[in-house]
């Protein structure tokens, strides 16, 4: 089973190696991993997906809180936050009338062009993994020259927060 | 006053009242060797290598229950560390190393003698710190030696570049003692232990599992108080021998691979665990898909990430195994289960260690004199391998902290540099070393630290001629064919020691023995007792890999 977990730790050097270290040692599997600033200044948001029962989970929940550098570790469950990736892809574009053709592709699955070339369009999209996989497979047909995904963030629903 | 990097070191180690530091000097640390030679409230010992420092160290931690800490410089001097702080993390062993780093201009350039040592060491110490800023070195010492000696102890590292060492600021060292990130929980939950007071109370067949954790939070006291109170048999893993006194008749020994017959059966026939300050590792619990199938478990560990890592816990206790027993000792009612203790006695009066006592200088005999010629009174340090488990089974440890040992790890060379920690550690106690031939060879370059510091070790060599743990699983797993394990060509141990200026004894027969073990026991100096024994001796009883633990060969017996 699928897990999303949320992880605040202090902005250190080194703690994006600290968690993989131990996400790699453990054996325990990062499907993906994203991070960046959360709400509070020093201290870094990161989203991993992980794959497993729910004895792993814990484990994992359990082995990331002994990191000293960890604040708070939490599993938010896909009926109770929202869940969104961004990807950014590169499409081979062969004649004016494919390139219509994607552009109305694209409108009609609210993604945005971002990059216009003469053999090439990027096209933003953001959704639910679910989604970016289906718009993918859609795209696939015109040739996909490069794609850069960000892995997926999460945020619990409602008025509630991991760090008080 | 502005102080340098290192002038800080020396400060914040006087605040944490730091004794003794073993190390050894190299080119990015040599500031700091040069402002402990003009000031500072430690002693220095100079080991011979960087692993033997950072076991000392660990033994030295061991022996006393402080913070032990060591010096080594940066790149070889940095992972020669590494196997020492692998050692004491898994041991959960507070030790906090400081390491010299190249000029931060040069870090991340393969400069000379340049290595990512905290890079490297990440799963292997509770924490570490690369300091770039002089102003962080003081509240990194400080909160260093708090990680390293609260929750579960253990190493944590100090890396600092060599200009770091030489910068100057104010001097500030923290008070506080709070960390974000950082709480241990230490009291337990009362409706946990509660619930733990009623298992017991319900309980027909129980027993004590007792691990390190009852050493490291020095709770022998408070377990010695439960068995009192409840009458429940105690049995205890490697770490935790000498947590309690193995005089004491509801003491069954050592559990496990080579665990003792009473209590391997008793546990497997137990119908509720109390495992205390232990973590279930396979040595202890065999094969864990048959480890006491009858029983219910309370499990009370200071890591919660221990609690149902390996075996489902149906009480868990978070805390400091002291706090929690105190607690439970007040609440849980007196008791005797009769039946149960009339079978316990049974197995451990039917079942005792058994060896061939006859002519021949054998191991066991060597222990057992040990432990009538000091009752006890002594650390027994231990290397790893065959001797070691005939130093866990023979000696009957009666006093926490008298018996050190590397347990998690198996850490073949710890036992003569760990001695000399211990005897630092402990001045007024007599400290034993027992090695192989095997793992003595491993650090012997610390012989030269023993003499140079006139410690009065007495270092009992089990000399069989092989790395004998291993040669008895070819013996028995592998159609005795003994690839690699002889260790012939090895010098005569008694005449090397004299070279390095100490005293050395070639011991052949149990006479030999008796006579020369008295004679180092009643006199004060460092002696080493080559004991030559039969190679195809072998530790018994024995659990196979794979097996129940209850399931033992039995082997050489009278």
């Amino acid at each position: 089973m699928k897990h999303t977990i949320a992880i605040l730790v202090k902005d250190h050097p080194g703690v994006l190696a600290r968690v993989s270290s131990l996400f790699n040692r453990r054996r325990f599997n990062i499907e993906s991993i994203a991070a960046g600033h959360s709400e509070k200044k020093g201290i870094t948001r990161i989203t991993i997906v992980t794959e497993g029962d729910e004895n792993i989970l814990e484990q994992i929940t359990k082995q990331l809180n002994k990191l000293v550098d960890v604040l708070r570790v939490r599993d938010l469950p896909k009926g109770t936050s929202v869940e969104r990736e961004l990807a950014l892809i590169k499409v081979r574009t062969k004649s004016t009338d494919q390139r219509t053709e994607i552009m109305q592709l694209i409108e009609a699955f609210r993604g945005h062009i971002v990059d216009i070339g003469k053999q090439a369009l990027t096209i933003e999209i953001t959704g639910t993994q679910e989604k970016i996989n289906a718009k993918l497979k859609l795209l696939e047909s015109f040739g996909i020259l490069e794609i850069s995904r960000t892995g997926k963030v999460s945020l619990s629903r409602g008025a509630t927060r991991i760090l008080n | 006053m502005k102080l340098s990097g290192t002038e800080i070191v020396v400060e914040c180690l006087k605040r944490e009242k730091v004794k003794v530091v073993f190390g050894i000097p190299g080119g990015a640390i040599m500031p700091l060797y040069d402002t402990i030679d003009k000031k500072s409230s430690f002693t220095h010992i100079l080991t011979k290598h960087e692993q033997g420092a950072v076991h000392a160290a660990d033994g030295y931690a061991r022996a006393s229950g402080n913070v032990g800490v060591c010096f080594a410089t940066s790149g070889p001097g940095a992972t020669n560390l590494v196997t020492g702080l692998a050692n004491a993390y898994l041991d959960s062993i507070p030790l906090v190393a400081f390491t010299g780093q190249v000029i931060s201009p040069l870090i991340g350039t393969d400069a000379f003698q340049e290595v990512d040592i905290t890079g490297i060491t990440i799963p292997i110490t509770k924490n570490n710190y690369l300091v770039m800023d002089v102003k962080d070195l003081a509240s990194t010492i400080k909160e260093a030696f708090y990680l390293a000696r609260t929750g579960r102890p253990g190493p944590v590292l100090i890396d600092f570049p060599k200009d770091v060492q030489v910068a100057k600021t104010d001097f500030h060292y923290p008070e506080k003692d709070k960390y974000s990130g950082y709480r241990p929980t230490l009291k337990g939950n009362l409706n946990q232990i509660k619930k733990a007071a009623k298992a017991i109370q319900e309980a027909k067949k129980p027993l004590i599992y007792a691990g390190g954790g009852i050493i490291n939070s020095n709770a022998s006291p408070e377990l010695q108080e439960l068995v009192k109170k409840t009458n429940i048999p105690v049995t205890t893993t490697l770490m935790g021998l000498g947590g309690f006194p193995e005089d004491h008749p509801l003491s069954l020994g050592m559990l496990g691979m080579h665990g003792l017959y009473c209590a391997n059966v008793s546990i497997s026939e137990a119908d509720l665990i109390i495992a205390l300050g232990t973590r279930f590792d396979d040595r202890v619990t065999g094969n864990i898909k048959k480890f006491c199938p009858k029983a219910k478990f309370i499990h009370v560990d200071i890591d919660p990430a221990e609690i149902s890592k390996n075996i489902k816990i149906s009480i868990p206790i978070v805390g400091d195994v002291k706090y929690v027993l105190a607690k439970l000792n007040q609440l849980v009612e007196p008791k005797k289960e009769k039946e149960w203790l009339e079978r316990i006695t049974e197995l451990k009066e039917k079942n005792p260690l058994q060896y061939q006592r006859d002519d021949q200088l054998r191991p066991q005999y060597i222990i057992e004199k040990l432990d009538k010629l000091t009752k006890g009174d002594a650390i027994v340090v231990t290397d790893v391998g065959q001797h070691q488990m005939w130093a866990a089974q023979y000696y009957q440890y009666r006093y926490p902290r008298s018996f050190i040992t590397s347990g998690g790890l198996g850490t073949m060379g710890f036992g003569l540099p760990s001695a000399i920690g211990a005897q630092f550690g402990a001045p007024k106690k007599r400290v034993v070393c027992i090695a192989g031939d095997g793992g003595f060879q491993m650090n012997v370059q610390e012989l030269a630290t023993v003499v140079k510091h006139k410690l009065p070790i007495i270092l009992i060599i089990m000399n069989n001629g092989y790395l004998g743990m291993v040669r008895q699983w070819q013996e028995l797993f592998f159609k005795k064919r003994y690839a690699s394990t002889s260790l012939d060509g090895s010098p005569d141990f008694a005449q090397l020691v004299q070279v390095y200026g100490g005293k050395g004894i070639r011991v052949t027969t149990k006479n030999d023995l008796d006579s020369a073990l008295s004679k180092a026991l009643s006199g004060n100096e460092f002696v080493l007792l080559d004991c030559i024994i039969p190679p195809e001796e072998n530790v018994f009883p024995m659990v196979s890999p794979g097996e129940a633990i209850n399931n033992m060969l039995e082997g050489n017996q009278s």
